[in-house]
């Protein structure tokens, strides 16, 4: 009796101890598995990029040239045709988007972040908007911009800055979300220090928490471009003309174009010639993108010298 | 009940020179919870005192409110008094930026500004818009009172980050002192530092004393002998109105008395480890 009593008890312990082992091993396999799939979703996103990008530049080899970025567009020869004035339209667009967002989304999160009261009302009802706001579609803000920008309200008429100011709109909520997060990661015992050595308030928010926040700023500062600088719909709505052969007199005078208006009015012609010059405008398009986004990395990095 | 005893001894001890700082029946609520009440301190010029006690009795909450730190709390609300030369501070008419110029803090974890050595130090005197001849020879200045020079005087403009963690608490003193307070409180300074940085902040706040008034939160009974005048021991027990935990002032006396002498039972069975 003893004897089976005992047995039964190292059963019972190998037992356990198996499955202890194979819990384990399954616990591994899940790891594993997990860490696979989330590989295989980079890869994925990575593999349909570069096919994308090697795709247009294939296509669009043949106008990869000087003439795509001095050459005015023409209909008659597609051959030499360019897209200077698109380039500039796009240029200035982002300068405009620029100086309107980063200020208005950087204030706008300082007082969320910093000076709000968060259990008063109004506070988590202008919260809860911008978040939504994050979500609507463009071409609800082209509306928008068309009707209080260029017609009405601000009444620009159909300028580069009409554009800006409505790209400007569309990306606000990315700016303050962002901008939020890189204040929120600010530890909170930089600000005491300040406040202990009797700084004020704006001083501790301009010298201290700010310069902490600005690489993240710029962060979102980047994704925010880079979802302004492809727009085509809200564009098309509030006056970007698609067929423009002279540069934008100025942000606030002239007609202007911007290169994914452009590509779109090529890429539906029907000659051969078009598709190739609209291939060619995606490859211009994601090289301004990496020179800007290059430009703002160069400025986080500058930034972020002191590690926290 | 035994406040009563505290303000006596205090007042029999020390009653003739004006204290640089009070507490007068001073409490703390956060919300609806009433964290400490019936405080009642004196600190003497160039004196250090120590507060003492088991965790979440207040020591915490009763210093910053010697500097209006509690501010920054929403929901904190201070009730009686606290006096800096006889001005209540938490009169409608006084700047807390003002009272935090004059009553500095260090606190319980280092916390240097990601910027340089210099720039930490010069932080101070900058936004305050101290008038001074030379800020270089201000920083240096404070960073020799604090014992750092030595250390750091070839890599001013080295970040605050690449110092040890005692290094850095000794910058937080410097930039402390920086500002030219007249009171300096401390939250468990040492409490992240190895003992060997712990004993250089304690002989440098020995040295301290010929300037400063100082004020220390500390959970180490030794330091606390070592290094202060006067100590204060609280305790948190259940309030017989409202039936809540509630912080309080058990006993305020002479380093000496305290831990040679209480007069309280429960002091007796902290400072010999019997208790918290
Ligand atoms: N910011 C705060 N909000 C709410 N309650 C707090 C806050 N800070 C401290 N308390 C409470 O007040 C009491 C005293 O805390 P504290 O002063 O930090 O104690 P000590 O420093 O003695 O450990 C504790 O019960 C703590 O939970
Ligand atoms: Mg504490």
């Amino acid at each position: 009796m003893m004897s089976t009593r005992a047995e039964k008890a190292s059963t019972v312990a190998r037992d356990t101890t198996r499955r202890i082992a194979m819990g384990k091993r399954k616990g591994i396999w899940k790891e594993q598995l997990f860490k696979y799939v989330l590989i295989l979703c980079i890869v994925i996103a990575f593999v349909t990029l570069l096919a994308l990008i090697i795709h247009s530049a294939w296509l669009g080899r043949g106008r990869l040239d000087l003439n795509l970025i001095t050459q005015m567009p023409s209909t008659l020869n597609p051959e030499t045709s360019g897209m200077q004035s698109a380039l500039w339209g796009t240029v200035i667009l982002m300068v405009g988007v620029l100086v309107t967002v980063v200020p208005l989304g950087i204030s706008a999160a300082v007082y969320l972040e910093e000076y709000a009261d968060t259990e008063r009302w109004w506070n988590r009802f202008i919260e809860l908007n911008i978040q939504n706001l994050a979500a609507v579609p463009s071409i609800v803000f082209g509306i928008l911009g068309l009707a209080y920008v260029v017609r009405e309200g601000f009444a620009f008429g159909p300028v580069a800055y009409a554009g800006s100011l409505t790209l400007a709109m569309l990306v606000l909520p990315t700016v303050i979300l962002a901008s939020r997060e890189a204040l929120k990661a600010v530890p909170d015992s930089i600000r005491q220090a300040s406040y202990g050595m009797g700084a004020t308030k704006w001083q501790t928010v301009w010298h201290q928490v700010l310069p902490v926040a600005v690489p993240g700023m710029i962060t979102g500062t980047i994704l925010a471009m880079s979802r302004a600088i492809g727009e085509t719909a809200p564009l098309l709505l509030v006056g970007a003309t698609t067929f423009v052969t002279f540069n934008p007199d100025s942000a606030f005078a002239g007609a202007y174009t911007a290169i994914p208006v452009q590509i779109y009015q090529w890429a539906s012609r029907p000659q051969p010639e078009f598709r190739e010059l609209a291939a060619a405008g995606v490859i211009l398009l994601i090289v301004v993108l990496l020179i800007m986004n290059s430009a703002a990395i160069w400025l986080r990095n500058r930034y972020s010298r002191f590690d926290l | 009940m035994t406040s009563q005893t505290t303000t006596e001894t205090t007042s029999n001890t020390r009653g003739h020179v004006p204290p640089v700082m009070a507490a007068r029946e001073l409490g703390v609520y956060y919300g609806d919870f009433h964290a400490v009440s019936g405080v009642n301190l004196d600190f003497n010029r160039h004196e250090v005192t120590a507060l003492i006690g088991p965790s979440g009795c207040g020591k915490s909450t009763v210093l910053r409110s010697l500097n209006r730190m509690n501010d920054l709390i929403p929901k904190a609300r201070v009730e009686g008094e606290v006096t800096y030369h006889g001005q209540d501070i938490y009169q409608p008419k006084i700047d807390p930026i003002e009272v935090r110029r004059r009553i500095g803090m260090v606190f319980q974890k280092p916390n240097p500004f990601p910027k340089s050595i210099f720039d930490n130090v010069a932080y101070g005197p900058r936004v305050t818009k101290m008038k001074v001849d030379s800020m270089n020879d201000l920083v240096e200045q404070s960073l020799r009172r604090a014992a750092l020079w030595d250390e750091v005087k070839d890599n001013l403009k080295g970040s605050a980050f690449g110092l040890s963690g005692g290094q850095q608490q000794r910058l937080c003193i410097a930039r402390a002192i920086a500002t030219s307070p007249d009171v300096i409180l401390l939250d468990e300074p040492c409490s992240s530092l190895d003992p060997i940085a712990t004993a250089a902040i304690e002989d440098l706040m020995t040295d301290l004393k010929q300037e400063y008034t100082q004020i220390i939160v500390t959970h180490n009974m030794q330091q606390a002998a070592r290094i202060s005048d006067t100590t204060a021991f609280f305790t948190a027990g259940v309030d017989e109105e409202s039936g809540k935990r509630i912080g309080r002032l058990v006993e305020y006396n002479d380093t000496s008395s305290i831990f040679n002498n209480p007069a309280e039972k429960s002091t007796e069975d902290y400072v010999s480890g019997r208790f918290g």
